[in-house]
């Protein structure tokens, strides 16, 4: 293995890697999905950016590879001859069992220290491990076929059907749903949450400056899954808190009517085929 | 007149008949007997339980028609056991219950190239659909069945990919016997899954199904009476998956050859009994699952009914279980026809064989484990995420040994760029794509963004079309000249490879970029800043679908109109069933071959694999 051909495509393999994979970093890295839109955001692209720039080398590898061994080793015409009976190499097979073993590993390690930090925006069930410290304000996200609403337990149990949350603070995010399975994805928040019939579903997100994000259901719901998506708004706090006392104001007349706040519905009756 | 007499007896058309039949007998029966009480809790007037007895019923009398009864029928009345049904004849056993491995070969490989053109039809009323962020090409709910019969169409009938055609008509020559272990369990599997496939067709007159292929409750409690054709349709095909995989293990355990030990097994076989162990172990999960999801529809059951006691997840979990072995099902027939086609065209053996069967064991055993990383932002219990982020990666390292075994191959080998041999070579390059993006979908973080979207699409499509679909036509233009004796037109084969390589990736490429964007799964409409994404697709996967079409013409031609005899072995291969003259006779071999070594002895001289009890027909 190591007589030349071997260490030329190893040679230029590592000058490749070498080359490729800071411009894929720090060239690609910072446009890769889903933008700096929160701190869960910022997360995922980090770890997009991890991703790639692993994979970067990988792809380097077996690009050399391919192109040395399907122009080097290609039959030239006439009779048909045997190549080398070559069955086994030790070196070969320890340096790829390791390699690929040490990446996969360190993988699964960085994504379990991502994970842990704030749960990185993904739904986290009812129970949620990964707490970001501090205060926080919970917001429920009740799916239904084929909108989202959303609820202020803090602001008197508030019902509206749009999505305006404060700049610069945590928000905890409670996600169910009234009748199929939908999910709730923030793309520019980076947060994304099956919404479950009877499950209270926990995601974090921390906002930055204000913005316009656009909600979607991200789980097939049926007929008008495809239309299911509306936008919301990061603003800043004091505007934040006007505009909940005018909705406040605008909706008192329906609060009454609403079921009490809780963290998962069951309305009657249910709709089923049969 | 005598055709006419043909035509009457235990065949196909019998079959459609008694099962066309059978289904109004179902349907009228159920209604005599339970119509009034079950309209009674129903919001739909529609009494389903006739459907599912209808289809079942159906089913019975398709069996029937085709002769599945008349055997346990004759051992009932005395007769003495036999084997023999069908073995000899003309073109009329390819129409009816054949116990010969190869005709039920040749059956899979026409039954389910059929409805893999269906599917691929619906692809493309799909991406029509998707041309226009959103004008309404089709209806919601037609768009919705469209996606829910491709993805159900390629996943239920396709798994049986390779193991249908390739593996039952060649595991018993590989390994050195004149039949399978259960000859009639194998006729009934292709059987099961072709009346699966029609019952699935049979949607659209009941309004079509809204949940796609993976039939999500309480989605599919609520939805048309459609959804019972796809219930059916997938517990079919688990059965069929099931006695597939029962009949490969038990054959390939107890058949095989003299001297034929387990490290002298042609990697494909490993790669059929691995497969086979996965099929066993899986399916029948996943026809527990669709049973109480009928029974949550017609029965008021409440299995996955949150509201009354029941779960969503238990749907969930028991799909996934099924779900993600089910897609190495897909994939490891794929990882071991590479694997088997690439010593053949570099003329050298097979490197690293105990580390490719170590490859194919890890993935077996792994993916039993990595479930529920598609319930990653569902709402499980948080702390199970780790591990399952943690399962899916490690993965990487057996699909890797596979890599490597290949390439190793390849290195400094011979190699002839044939057909086979390029699709072989582009299964590296597409594998490595659709398996470099799942390592994005396994990082619980990354996965937040691409979780349902059309990144995760175009990675399963890269790893299933890429990875199965490529290597399905390695093995058909690589076999078929000897399970036919005609050869394939080369000339063509290469355009239609060619085209297919280039427009594949023009196809699903881009959805990775679509799928970053935000656009996801299965939606009707989207944002108008992806269309131009979205048009560069379609119009890619029109031509993609022109090159199957290249590839249907090229077959039709060549082995119906062309008919050039093909070579006993063109490709060189040192393999047993290249030894063989083509079409393969009967009985496969006069005598019973003795193994002294694997089939890969490329520049080792030495003799073929058979020393001793040469096969009929070796000269």
């Amino acid at each position: 293995m190591w007589s030349s051909p071997g260490r030329k495509v190893v040679t230029s393999w590592i000058v490749l890697s070498v080359i490729a994979t800071p411009i894929v970093a720090f060239v690609l890295g910072p446009h890769l999905p889903p933008g700096n839109g929160s701190a869960q955001a910022s997360e995922q692209v980090l770890a997009n950016t991890w991703m790639t720039a692993i994979v970067t080398p990988v792809i380097c590898l077996l690009l050399v590879f391919f192109v040395y061994v399907l122009t080097q080793f290609r039959h030239t015409g006439g009779e048909l001859v045997d190549g080398p009976p070559l069955r086994d190499d030790a070196q070969v097979r320890v340096w790829w069992t390791a390699l690929t073993s040490l990446t996969v590993l360190f993988l699964a390690g960085f994504g379990t220290f991502e994970l842990l930090q704030n749960g990185s925006g993904g739904g986290q069930g009812p129970d949620p491990i990964a707490i970001p410290g501090g205060p926080k304000i919970p917001v429920q996200v009740i799916a239904q076929q084929w909108q989202f609403t959303y609820r202020y337990p803090t602001y008197g149990g508030l019902e509206t059907p749009q999505l305006v949350l404060p700049a610069n603070t945590d928000i905890e995010l409670h996600v169910t749903s009234l009748d199929a399975i939908h999910s709730f994805w923030a793309y520019e928040l980076g947060v994304k949450a099956d919404a479950n019939p009877g499950i209270d579903n926990v995601a974090f997100v921390k906002t930055r400056g204000p913005r316009v994000f656009h909600v979607r259901c991200a789980e097939l719901c049926g007929l008008w899954h495809g239309y299911m998506f509306n936008e919301g708004r990061v603003v800043p706090m004091a505007q934040f808190t006007a505009w909940i006392e005018s909705q406040q104001r605008d909706f008192a007349p329906i609060l009454k009517y609403l079921p009490k706040y809780a963290k998962v519905y069951f309305p009657d009756p249910q709709r089923r085929a049969g | 007149m005598t055709v006419a007499r043909r035509l009457v007896g235990f065949n196909l058309l019998t079959a459609c008949l008694l099962g066309i039949g059978g289904w109004y007998v179902g349907w009228f029966a159920a209604h005599a007997v339970t119509g009034p009480s079950l309209h009674f809790f129903s919001q739909v007037d529609f009494n389903e339980l006739s459907l599912v007895m209808g289809y079942l019923c159906g089913v019975l009398g398709f069996l029937i028609g085709l002769g599945f009864f008349n055997y346990p029928f004759a051992r009932l009345r005395g007769y003495p056991p036999s084997l023999r049904e069908k073995e000899t004849g003309g073109i009329g056993r390819y129409f009816g219950l054949c116990t010969d491995h190869k005709v039920v070969g040749i059956q899979y490989l026409v039954g389910i190239g059929l409805f893999f053109f269906i599917g691929g039809l619906n692809a493309m009323l799909i991406r029509t659909e998707l041309l226009r962020p959103d004008h309404q090409v089709w209806p919601a709910g037609t768009y919705l069945t469209l996606v829910g019969i491709h993805g159900s169409m390629m996943m239920g009938m396709m798994t049986s990919g390779i193991l249908g055609p390739f593996g039952n008509y060649l595991v018993p020559i590989l390994i050195g016997a004149r039949r399978m272990a259960f000859p009639r369990i194998e006729a009934l599997t292709f059987w099961l899954l072709m009346a699966a496939g029609a019952i699935l067709e049979t949607t659209i007159f009941f309004g079509g199904f809204p949940t796609g292929w993976t039939g999500y409750q309480p989605l599919g409690t609520q939805s048309n009476p459609g959804m019972e054709s796809y219930y059916i349709f997938f517990a079919l095909v688990g059965i069929s998956m099931t006695l597939l995989g029962l009949n490969m293990i038990v054959t390939i355990v107890t058949m095989r050859a003299p001297g034929l030990t387990w490290t002298r097994l042609p990697i494909f076989v490993w790669g059929v009994l691995t497969t086979a162990v996965l099929m066993v172990l899986a399916a029948p999960v996943l026809v527990a699952a669709l049973s109480m999801a009928i029974l949550d529809r017609v029965a008021q059951t409440n299995f996955y009914i949150a509201a009354q006691g029941g779960s969503t997840y238990l749907y969930e979990n028991l799909f996934w279980f099924f779900g993600h072995p089910e897609v190495y099902i897909v994939a490891l027939p794929g990882f071991a026809i590479v694997l088997e086609i690439l010593p053949v065209f570099a003329r050298k053996p097979l490197w690293g064989y105990r580390l490719a069967v170590g490859g194919l064991l890890g993935v077996t055993l792994l993916s039993f484990f990595v479930w529920q990383h598609h319930l990653f932002v569902s709402g499980i219990n948080a702390d199970l995420r780790p591990f399952y982020m943690l399962s899916t990666e490690l993965i990487s390292i057996p699909t890797g040994l596979t890599f490597i075994c290949g390439m190793m191959t390849l290195w400094r080998g011979r190699i002839r760029y044939s057909v086979p041999m390029l699709f072989c070579l582009a299964w590296f390059f597409n594998f490595l794509i659709g398996g470099l993006t799942g390592v994005f979908l396994s990082d619980t973080p990354s996965d937040t963004t691409t979780h349902g979207s059309f990144f995760s699409m175009a990675h399963f499509h890269y790893t299933i079309m890429g990875g199965l679909v490529f290597t399905f036509f390695a093995a058909i233009y690589y076999w078929v000249p000897k399970m036919t004796g005609l050869q394939i037109n080369e000339r063509l084969g290469k355009i239609h490879f060619w085209t297919m390589f280039l427009f594949f990736n023009s196809t699903f490429f881009p959805l990775f970029i679509a799928g970053f964007l935000g656009q996801p799964r299965r939606v009707v409409t989207y944002a108008h800043n992806l269309q131009f994404i979205n048009v560069w697709v379609s119009i890619s996967a029109f031509l993609l679908g022109g090159s199957m079409l290249l590839f249907l013409y090229n077959f039709v031609k060549s082995l119906v109109f062309d008919r050039v005899p093909a070579p006993a072995d063109p490709w060189g291969s040192k393999s047993i069933e290249w030894q063989l003259p083509s079409p393969v006779p009967v009985h496969n071999f006069d005598r019973i071959p003795v193994f002294s070594s694997d089939p890969y002895g490329y520049g080792e001289g030495g003799p073929v694999a058979v020393p001793a009890g040469a096969p009929a027909g070796m000269s």
